[in-house]
């Protein structure tokens, strides 16, 4: 074969190999896979896993921010909702509060009312009964100063003259209750 | 027209000296002599096509870093590409690394040198000798039906790769003898004609466009001229064809082996 590459150039048949290129191409592609076995692959290998390894590492970093927030959210929404509720509760609270004072006042106000009313009773009666003890007592002079004059006749007596006023307001009385009952209430 | 061209021949035509590029332009003289051994061109382009790929590709993965640069972006393409698009997807997801670093060295050894035929000066497709092609071709082959008995045994291996599933009968008798041949004996003949071909008559065809052109300019008759214009127009458009197909082979003879590796790794098929 070796002839072959230094005889005529015609007579070699293309498709015939010849010997000492094979043998190159073998020993020139076998240098170049085992160099590129070694020095190249695993480099491109470890640079995609790396990649890899970076954009998982980054998508989980932002899922785990993203849950963190997602936390804070709900947990700033419950205490929101817990706020409002504490404030409806606060709310409620002080109108029932206002409510009670209002009635409690109410009543005090009615209580004290009624005890003005009820003070004003017995003064009124207890006046009414001074009144009337010193009318009777003016009532008994009087009608004995008039009737002494009257009748001419003095009734200096006290026990005489008391035992008469007596019996004479008993008599007004008497007939009083059914004639003069309203002008005494 | 008298003019006329012989190619077969690679003969003299009668007019003006020219010289119809044939099978012997691939005969490159040697450009120096070691001891006895003629060194060529093409055996200088297929070392130099390794050291170009180890510094590309040393370069490119070197820095590792994780937002990569334009070098580093442009190896991490075209290794992920191979690694995804021709490795994974066809040999599946559970072995597919073990032959990561045989197919990417595959094709970016078949895209450098093909990619010469259209470099200015270097100007030849390393491949476009067959005596490069039959060594990958052969690798392939023992890396697949290596991979096959590895997976299934040798018996194993045999019967997964001649005997269709759901056949049975006297059908077998005429089945397994074509399968036997065309899963195991022919594709590595496949694999080398496709790619030394191709390669072949790309190359042929440059040279026929270009040198042909030359000599019709060259010609002195105004008329011959201007079909030598026509043939550098055209010669260019086959440049650009070229570059397609040149990306083409390196791609498909790399799919092939990693589905013939996918094929044999497989539970049925």
């Amino acid at each position: 074969m070796n002839t072959a590459i230094q005889a005529a150039e015609e007579a070699h048949n293309p498709l015939v190999p010849v010997v000492s290129e094979i043998v190159l191409a073998l020993i020139v592609f076998a240098i170049l896979f085992f160099a590129i076995k070694k020095f190249v692959v695993p480099n491109f290998e470890k640079t995609f896993a790396e990649r890899t390894q970076a954009i998982e590492g980054g998508l989980s970093a932002a899922e785990s921010k993203q849950a963190e927030a997602d936390a804070k959210l709900a947990e700033l929404e419950k205490q929101l909702a817990d706020a409002r509720h504490e404030a409806a509760r606060i709310r409620e609270e002080a109108r029932e509060q206002g409510a009670q004072i209002v009635s409690e006042m109410r009543e005090s106000a009615q209580a004290e009312a009624t005890r003005i009313v009820e003070h004003g009773k017995t003064q009124i009666e207890a006046e009414r009964q001074q009144a009337v003890t010193s009318l009777r007592a003016e009532v008994g002079t009087l009608a004995t100063g008039l009737a002494g004059r009257i009748v001419g006749e003095s009734l200096d007596d006290e026990a005489r003259q008391s035992r008469v006023v007596e019996r004479f307001l008993a008599e007004l009385e008497s007939d009083g209750s059914t004639t003069t009952g309203s002008g005494v209430n | 027209m008298s003019f006329h061209v012989s190619l077969s021949e690679g003969g003299e035509s009668a007019e003006g000296g020219f010289h119809a590029p044939g099978p012997g332009s691939f005969e490159l003289p040697p450009v120096f002599h070691v001891a006895d051994f003629g060194v060529t061109k093409p055996m200088l382009l297929l070392i130099l096509s390794a050291v170009l790929i180890l510094a590309f590709t040393i370069a490119a993965s070197g820095k590792r870093q994780l937002v990569p640069g334009r070098l580093q972006f442009a190896g991490e393409a075209v290794y992920g590409f191979v690694r995804n698009t021709l490795a994974r997807d066809n040999i599946g997801s559970e072995h597919y690394m073990k032959f990561v670093p045989y197919l990417f060295s595959l094709f970016m050894f078949i895209l450098v040198n093909n990619y010469y035929g259209i470099i200015p000066f270097l100007q030849f497709s390393s491949f476009s000798r067959i005596g490069f092609v039959i060594p990958l071709a052969i690798i392939s082959w023992f890396v697949y039906i290596g991979t096959g008995v590895w997976k299934h045994g040798l018996f194993g291996y045999l019967k997964h790769a001649t005997m269709p599933s759901g056949v049975s009968g006297p059908i077998l008798l005429l089945l397994v003898p074509l399968e036997f041949f065309s899963n195991i004996l022919v594709r590595p003949v496949t694999l080398t004609l496709r790619l030394f071909g191709n390669m072949f008559a790309g190359h042929l065809l440059l040279i026929l466009f270009a040198t042909g052109g030359a000599a019709l300019l060259t010609s002195g008759n105004l008329l011959y001229g201007g079909v030598g214009i026509l043939s550098f127009a055209l010669g260019i458009g086959v440049s650009f064809l070229e570059m397609l197909v040149m990306f083409l082979q390196a791609y498909v003879f790399t799919l092939l082996s990693s589905m013939y590796i996918g094929e044999a790794l497989a539970d049925e098929h």
